[in-house]
């Protein structure tokens, strides 16, 4: 990907921080979890700020498809 | 849910015969005397024979009481880390364990269709080590090379067809029952140490408990020997085509047999998947329709992982899947087991000479149980990424899957098992805190890495120099070691100094010729390492201080 969003890892403690995603949606019925995603989304959007970054995501995930 | 499930109709047609031990009547039987041992050590798994075997270099008695006359079978431990072979290394066995076994230091993982991985990673991240990061071998090899060392060490013996069934865990000694196929006997020690695998007859004796969660699903595991050229690397599928929507495993082991995992879900008929015809079906779709192999063993496991919430009771002491029980990804069993023993024996040594309070035991609970945590939630998350349980889960894992095809920082939550590592006993109470500026990499708590020396013009490996005793190391800027660094210890704990400089100067200093020993301990001129019997880090100073180094080796023995 050639546009600004950046790819390489970043997150200091991947297994944690994904345990921590995860354990996020313990006992959540599918609508509970598709409205907090939604919220982990826009405030992570909201903190990067930059539409060009959050674009380019955008247009990557439409293309891969939903598979 | 038994570890050791059945091998079904799938016959291990090409199993090998196990290596038997003679029963000999022991002398108490007849004798009607109770006879007492310093230590008794209860299972004759690689965790027992490796306390019995650590004990004897420290000139401790033991005797090993072991159920069965032959060294273990069925689906067990095969991947032994670098740092267990480092531990083994001290005993004399992995010699042997790396000329029979198989060398790997790489994983490939794989995700649906794609025949080329999604990614690679390399366990050995340090190199120029004597040992690489993993070799795979059969677990009763390792057994069998371990008690070849017994008759070399008088100091231990081991008595096969020996089962304890009684335990008493009096205040100031342990008295078990013991059966045998020609009667029973009562023989004492002063600590039982407990190594009778994740079932432990002891820790049921003494109703102790041992909880942690099971995980739905259920994983197939053949060991088949066959000829294939396929190369020597952990290879991890996600999703692939021959098992779909479940993960799938093959590695090599010595003598031409190789490990397959299929999972296979929680809602199934384990009679119809352990069917030869379907067990066949399931490694032809993967291998190729023309394969020839033989079963060495096919058995259908559920995964546990489970831990005591305390490994020291009183006089026994429980080591290995006794007190901690982990899922098999991440090679966190066995690995975890030996590093038990590491850090035990030489603890129970000086507590045994009268050198450290009982308290220094303690310590193994507090290292000991932080590292079993640690392995415990290594293999509970690969697990749990394996066998997702809910949608969004789901959802997530397979994001992160397809994620990973492009791009590195999802490869990094691609989760197929995080593999041993030592543990780095960061907060022990034995570890002397750093006061000088220091790189975190050899901190106190961590177990020191290796690197090669030489030695009056030979090659060598620096933790080859180091014995079963405190030592300190030294870095010195012309290979001379002052009077003063040498007067450490005492004759009840002596603490052997060795120097390390990077140019010879004479005497029979450690060249550090390629300067990585330099470079991975953070060393200049005047460097002082503390170093406990079992290899990890104790204290370490810019500049020698005789009265720190004492605190610091009081600090490290409990008192």
């Amino acid at each position: 990907m050639a546009g600004k969003l950046r790819t390489e890892p970043g997150v200091d403690n991947p297994d944690d921080f994904y345990a921590r995603l995860i354990d996020l949606h313990e006992g959540l019925s599918s609508e509970e979890s598709h409205k907090i995603n939604a919220k982990v989304i826009l405030m992570l959007a909201n903190h990067v700020g930059d539409t060009e970054v959050l674009y380019e995501v955008l247009e990557y995930v439409r293309e891969k498809g939903t598979g | 849910m038994a570890k050791y499930g059945d091998t079904g109709s799938a016959k291990p047609t090409g199993r090998q015969a196990r290596r038997t031990y003679e029963f000999v009547k022991p002398a108490e039987i007849d004798s009607g005397e109770t006879t007492h041992f310093p230590v008794i050590i209860a299972g004759g798994g690689p965790i027992g024979l490796a306390t019995a075997i650590d004990l004897s270099h420290h000139g401790v008695q033991s005797v090993v009481l072991e159920k069965h006359n032959s060294v273990s079978d069925g689906s067990r431990a095969i991947c032994w880390a670098k740092r267990t072979l480092e531990i083994l290394d001290r005993l004399g066995a992995s010699e042997r364990m790396v000329d029979k076994g198989v060398v790997w230091n790489q994983g490939w993982v794989y995700f649906g269709e794609e025949t080329e991985p999604i990614y690679k990673f390399d366990l050995l991240s340090d190199k120029e080590q004597k040992f690489p990061a993993f070799i795979n071998l059969q677990q009763f090899y390792a057994e069998e090379y371990l008690i070849d060392l017994f008759p070399s060490h008088p100091e231990t013996e081991i008595r096969c067809q020996n089962e304890v069934v009684g335990v008493d865990n009096g205040e100031d000694k342990v008295t078990v029952t013991v059966k045998t196929p020609a009667g029973s006997y009562k023989t004492s020690c002063d600590y039982l140490v407990a190594a009778d695998g994740h079932r432990s007859p002891i820790r049921n004796m003494l109703g102790l408990d041992f909880t942690g969660r099971v995980f739905e699903d259920n994983f197939l595991i053949a060991d088949v020997r066959m000829k294939a050229d396929f190369p020597a690397i952990r290879r991890f599928w996600f999703d692939p085509p021959f098992n779909p929507g479940q993960t799938s495993l093959i590695h090599k082991q010595a003598d031409d047999v190789w490990r397959i995992d299929f999972q296979v879900g929680w809602d199934i008929d384990r009679e119809e998947v352990m069917k030869k015809a379907n067990v066949d079906a399931k490694i032809r779709a993967f291998l190729g329709s023309d394969l020839e192999f033989e079963y060495e063993w096919v058995s259908l496991y559920t995964f546990k992982c489970c831990r005591m919430k305390k490994f020291v009771h009183d006089r026994i002491i429980f080591a290995g899947d006794s007190a901690h029980l982990v899922s098999p990804f991440g090679a966190r069993g066995a690995n975890g087991g030996i590093q038990d023993v590491d850090n035990l024996v030489w603890k129970l040594d000086l507590v045994l000479k009268g050198v450290a309070p009982p308290r220094l035991l303690n310590s193994y609970d507090d290292e000991r149980i932080l590292a079993a945590e640690e392995n415990v939630l290594n293999s509970s998350r690969s697990t749990d990424f394996m066998t997702p349980k809910s949608k969004v889960s789901l959802a997530f894992r397979n994001a992160t899957l397809e994620l990973a095809k492009d791009f590195e920082f999802a490869r990094k939550f691609v989760n197929p098992g995080r593999l041993s590592t030592p543990s780095a006993l960061d907060g022990s109470p034995l570890n002397t805190p750093d006061e000088d500026e220091f790189s975190d990499k050899q901190r106190p708590g961590l177990p020191c890495l290796d690197a090669p020396v030489s030695i009056n013009g030979a090659d060598d490996w620096f933790l080859n120099q180091l014995g079963n005793r405190f030592t300190g190391i030294y870095f010195s800027d012309n290979g001379t070691t002052p009077e003063k660094i040498k007067a450490v210890g005492s004759v009840q704990l002596p603490v052997d100094t060795l120097t390390v400089t990077k140019t010879k100067t004479g005497g029979d200093s450690i060249i550090d010729a390629k300067g990585l020993l330099h470079q991975h301990y953070d060393a200049q001129p005047g460097t002082y390492y503390l170093i406990r019997p079992d290899q990890h880090v104790s204290a370490r100073w810019r500049e020698f201080d005789r009265d720190k180094v004492s605190k610091a080796l009081a600090r490290a023995t409990g008192r």
